[in-house]
Order: structure tokens, then C-alpha cells, then sequence
């Protein structure tokens, strides 16, 4: 397919590429950052280690927890964090995550899953809350004691939860594709949410396997065109940006690598240990550790 | 064909009980047994339930444990979003094991303690506070303790109940609708005075006296409270076939066996 006529212009005018330290240097301390994927599935590894390396602090994190989670908080650079989950599945509670949260050293915002799609999509059609009857009656209450009721205006009268807008400064998101303009293919089965994180962000920067020219599919691929390119600040090509956790359909979680981290919180230099001997000092180093990107991005999809 | 069943067999029984008749709903069980119990269901007395292949697709024929297949025959689309959506329309039964349980059905998958520096931090509310409000639950506990079956409020009430103390007017819990709890020792339900929890039937061997003395709170003895049913052999089957590497047999401490009379 050759280019049309104004795709000369469009990308002359729209080139959104950029290096994750570019993206870094765009963050600021206390920033609220909202990351993509779910559990240990498509999540943004590779943006999310450059923070670790970075000397952000205090930032309010907002997601479905995976790895990113424990290692963001064990690192020292998350003040608050909104979540439903932190969960890597076959090890099912994160023991980095544990250790902060038992020492009382984060602001724990606990959410029912269905109220965080619910408070990125608030922010994202830019209304103040979206009435809900999820979270009366639970903790969800009292943990976020920000949160309010409302009554229907109709006949019913009925008290609802008041879900306020998740607004996010900054959205980090992982895909299997993306091009300089900022369109972006997520070929797994399952999108996630990443999509209502790009419309509740002020800016979002999306890592990908690789960056294309252009992308220039046929229908059935375009509809894992998930979210529109209006609301992608950057691209950043990422390949293997998702180790440990999976990419589908690229590749599979990293059971070796995910049991190692967990295991790192037993060591006697725990986190330090781990950051210094794994995640190192940069992303050529990091997968140097697990055989280069190919490697990791051979691992196999996991069976269900 | 074997006489023989065990105590996990009697517990995937009764979970597939907890199923009965709920028609064309999503069925979501989590942890072995209860899986096992959902598929029974689904192949026996149920057909019209609906299940997901545990990732983003609905399927006919429950998942095998640890069975890998390799072109799975997908009948539609479940991918997270849509499971929220199902779960706010009301057409689902989830069966999960939280980390405790009050006398009011209230769960706690959260954490034990203190919520702010809790004692033992776990997963995380998860989707407890909308599963409970909206539709259909039922309860796991593979070892019944009154650490399970406290005595006051659970540390963090995730999915609600049927506590009053914590309902404002004007609030709709028409639709929390607690079933069944199966554990190690019997399976209790919420059909007592005010939806207080009742020993519905008690597994071989168990008495009611043992099931009170490992519960933190004061149980109804059902009216015509018998014994947990075995399987039957055509169940058998249907258990052996969705768990055919027996992984139900290391899901309580001890697994008896028991001999068909």
C-alpha cells in the first residue's frame, strides 16, 4: 500500500517517537500516573524500570497491580497508590507489595476492579463522578473517605456511590505496535482497559515492540486499534518492553524471571539486591540478564 | 468402577449444588474445587450455565485443571470489560475463597489486621464490593477455622453482606443474594431467620457440635440437616473427567475416603 496523498504532510507535521528517558524527563515528582495491562499481563516494564532508575518520588500510581506495583513501591517512589488488585496470578499476593503495605508505607486506596474502569471513564467523558451501587455497604467506603453518595434526582430516590473522576497526568501503556503518528495495535485477546487510562490522561506514552513507519492494516487487524492516536503523546519502540510480564500474542509472562523477583524480597540485600543486580543501569543490561530481547520475546503464551 | 469417593468429591458435589438451576448466568469459580464443582453443574443438572475459558472467551465445555487444549471451541467473547458489564447487569454466580467470612456473609480478601499496617496484606478488594452488591455469591474455605469464621465484622468488609449496621437509607441491596458456603467440614447456607447462616448438611463423619466448635459465630442447625451427598457414579465420572490428575486430592489437609453403602 503506497502512501496517500497527505501522509507526507501528516507525518512531517505528526512524529511522536521518543526514548523512555525522554519520557522520564517529561515526569515530575508527585505526578499521578496511570499504568496499562493487568496483573502480570502487558504491562509497560520497560518505561516503568526507567522510572525506577530516575529519581522521581511521591507519585500516586493508579492500576489493575502487577510486578510494576511491588517493585515501584519497594524502590521508594509511590506516595499513593489507587488499585483494585496486586496480583501476579501464580503467586498470587506480591511480597514486596505485602512488605510496604504491612509496614504501613503507602496510601493504600483500595478499589473494586469495576470502580477503577469506572473513575478513568469519569475522567475521560470529563464528568466529576458516574453513579454506581458498587462499593456501598463495603470498605470501599471508609478507605477512601474522600468518596460521597448521591441521590437519584428521579422518582426512585435511590442512594448511589458517586465515583469521582480518576483524572491521570500521565498514562503508560504497552502494545504490540505502534506507529509515528501514534496509532497503536493491542493484539492480545483481551485490551484491558488501557484504553479509558488514555482518555483519563493528560498525556499518554505508549511502549511497543516495534515502531512502524505507518501502520496500514486490513478491518479485522485495525480493530486492535484500541484507542485513538488523538490521545497519544509519544511512542517509544520497546521490544520486550513487557518482561516479565506477557504481550499476547508476542509472548508469554516469564514464570523463571517473576518466581525470581518474588523470591528477591526472601534475600538478605532484598530489594536493593535486585535492583542493582537485575534491573540494572539500563534496558541493554537488563535483558542482557535474560538472553537478549529475542529470547524473551520467544517465551511461550501461558495455558489456561 | 470404583466404590470409593472422597471428602473432595463430597465438597465438588455440593459446590455443583450451589449452581443449581441459576439457568443462563455467567458461572466464576476460583481454586480447584470449586472449579470442578461449576463444571459439574454445567455438565449434569445446569447445561444453560455459561463459562469462560479463564482468559476472554466463553466455552461450552468446561475447562479441564491443568489439561491443555490446543484449539479450544470458543463460543463468544468475555474479556474483562464485558465481565464488569455482566457483573452490574446481575447475570453471574461467583464462588470465591476469601481470607475470612462473618456471620453476616460479609468477605475479606484484603488483608488481616489493621487495614492501614494490616498484620497480613493480601491481593487487594479485587472485584468483591460489585460481585456482592449485584448478583449471585457463594463461599469456599478449604479449612474451616474460626480465623475463617470470625466472630465480630471480617478485617475488611470487601464484599458486603447482610449487616445491617452498614446499609444507609435509600441504599438498594436487593440484589446481594449470599447461596451456599462449602467447606472441609459441611456446607452452610443463609436461609435462617434475617439470612442467618445454617448448617445445611454436614460431610461423613462431621458433627454438628465439631462444625460450631471451628466457627467464630453461633450457627442454625437446618431443619432437616442430613449428610452432604456422595457423588453419584455418573458424577464420578464427570469429576474425573474435568480433574483428571486428581489435583482435588491435595485440596483439604486430609481427603478421607469414603465407601458407597
Amino acid at each position: 500500500m503506497g502512501p496517500y496523498m497527505g501522509f507526507r504532510k501528516l507525518s512531517a507535521a505528526l512524529d511522536k517517537r521518543l526514548t523512555a528517558d525522554a519520557v522520564i524527563e517529561t515526569l515530575r515528582d508527585g505526578m499521578t500516573i496511570g499504568i496499562g495491562g493487568w496483573g502480570p499481563r502487558r504491562k509497560p516494564m520497560s518505561l516503568v524500570r526507567a522510572i525506577i532508575r530516575s529519581d522521581l518520588k511521591d507519585l500516586t500510581i493508579v492500576a489493575y497491580g502487577g510486578p510494576e506495583i511491588g517493585m515501584l513501591l519497594a524502590s521508594g517512589k509511590v506516595k499513593k497508590l489507587v488499585y483494585g488488585f496486586v496480583s501476579m496470578d501464580f503467586i498470587p499476593a506480591d511480597p514486596f507489595f505485602r512488605q510496604v503495605r504491612q509496614s504501613g508505607g503507602v496510601d493504600a486506596r483500595e478499589l473494586d476492579e469495576g470502580l477503577l474502569q469506572w473513575g478513568l471513564r469519569a475522567a475521560g467523558m470529563r464528568v466529576p463522578f458516574l453513579p454506581t451501587r458498587t462499593g456501598l455497604g463495603s470498605d470501599v467506603m471508609t478507605v477512601n473517605p474522600d468518596f460521597r453518595t448521591v441521590t437519584s434526582p428521579y422518582d426512585d430516590g435511590e442512594v448511589l456511590l458517586a465515583m469521582p473522576a480518576i483524572h491521570l497526568d500521565v498514562a503508560l501503556l504497552h502494545a504490540n505496535v505502534a506507529d509515528r503518528l501514534g496509532n497503536t495495535l493491542v493484539q492480545g485477546a483481551d485490551p484491558y482497559f488501557d484504553e479509558y487510562y488514555a482518555r483519563a490522561a493528560e498525556r499518554t506514552y505508549v511502549s511497543a515492540e516495534k515502531v512502524v513507519e505507518r501502520i496500514a492494516v486490513d478491518a479485522d487487524t485495525a480493530k486492535a486499534n484500541r484507542y485513538e492516536r488523538c490521545f497519544v503523546t509519544g511512542v517509544v519502540e520497546a521490544p520486550g518492553g513487557a518482561h516479565p510480564t506477557s504481550n499476547p500474542d508476542d509472548y508469554g509472562w516469564d514464570v523463571k524471571a517473576l518466581k525470581a523477583y518474588a523470591a528477591a524480597a526472601d534475600a538478605e540485600d532484598g530489594w536493593q539486591g535486585y535492583r542493582d543486580t537485575v534491573i540494572g543501569d539500563s534496558e541493554a543490561d537488563y535483558f542482557e540478564r535474560f538472553g537478549g530481547t529475542d529470547a524473551v520475546s520467544a517465551i511461550p503464551l501461558p495455558v489456561f | 468402577m470404583t466404590d470409593e469417593y472422597t471428602l473432595a468429591d463430597v465438597a465438588i458435589v455440593a459446590c455443583a449444588d450451589a449452581f443449581r438451576g441459576n439457568g443462563e448466568i455467567i458461572a466464576s469459580a476460583f481454586g480447584a474445587i470449586p472449579r470442578v464443582g461449576a463444571g459439574l453443574a454445567k455438565l449434569t443438572h445446569t447445561p444453560e450455565l455459561m463459562m469462560t475459558d479463564g482468559e476472554a472467551f466463553l466455552v461450552e465445555e468446561p475447562r479441564v485443571i491443568g489439561g491443555k487444549v490446543e484449539t479450544p471451541e470458543l463460543s463468544g467473547y468475555m474479556n474483562y470489560s464485558r465481565v464488569f458489564d455482566i457483573v452490574w447487569s446481575g447475570r453471574r454466580h461467583v464462588m470465591i475463597g476469601p481470607l475470612q467470612i462473618d456471620r453476616w456473609g460479609q468477605t475479606n480478601l484484603s488483608a488481616i489486621g489493621d487495614y492501614n499496617s494490616p498484620k497480613i496484606a493480601m491481593l487487594g478488594m479485587r472485584g468483591l464490593p460489585g460481585n456482592s452488591i449485584n448478583h449471585i455469591n457463594s463461599m469456599y474455605a478449604g479449612h474451616h477455622s474460626k480465623r475463617m469464621f470470625v466472630e465480630g465484622e471480617v478485617d475488611v468488609v470487601c464484599g458486603v453482606g447482610y449487616n445491617p449496621d452498614r446499609w444507609a437509607p435509600g441504599m438498594n441491596r436487593d440484589a446481594v443474594d449470599m447461596r451456599r458456603i462449602v467447606t472441609n467440614l459441611c456446607v452452610m447456607d443463609f436461609e435462617g431467620p434475617d439470612h442467618a447462616i445454617r448448617v445445611r448438611s454436614l460431610h461423613p463423619g462431621v458433627t454438628f457440635d465439631q462444625v460450631q466448635e471451628a466457627t467464630g459465630f453461633p450457627l442454625l442447625r437446618a431443619d432437616d440437616l442430613g449428610e452432604s451427598p456422595p457423588p453419584t457414579p455418573e458424577e464420578m465420572t464427570v469429576i474425573e473427567r474435568l480433574d483428571p490428575k486428581n489435583t482435588r486430592a491435595s485440596a483439604f489437609k486430609e481427603n478421607p475416603t469414603f465407601r458407597r453403602n
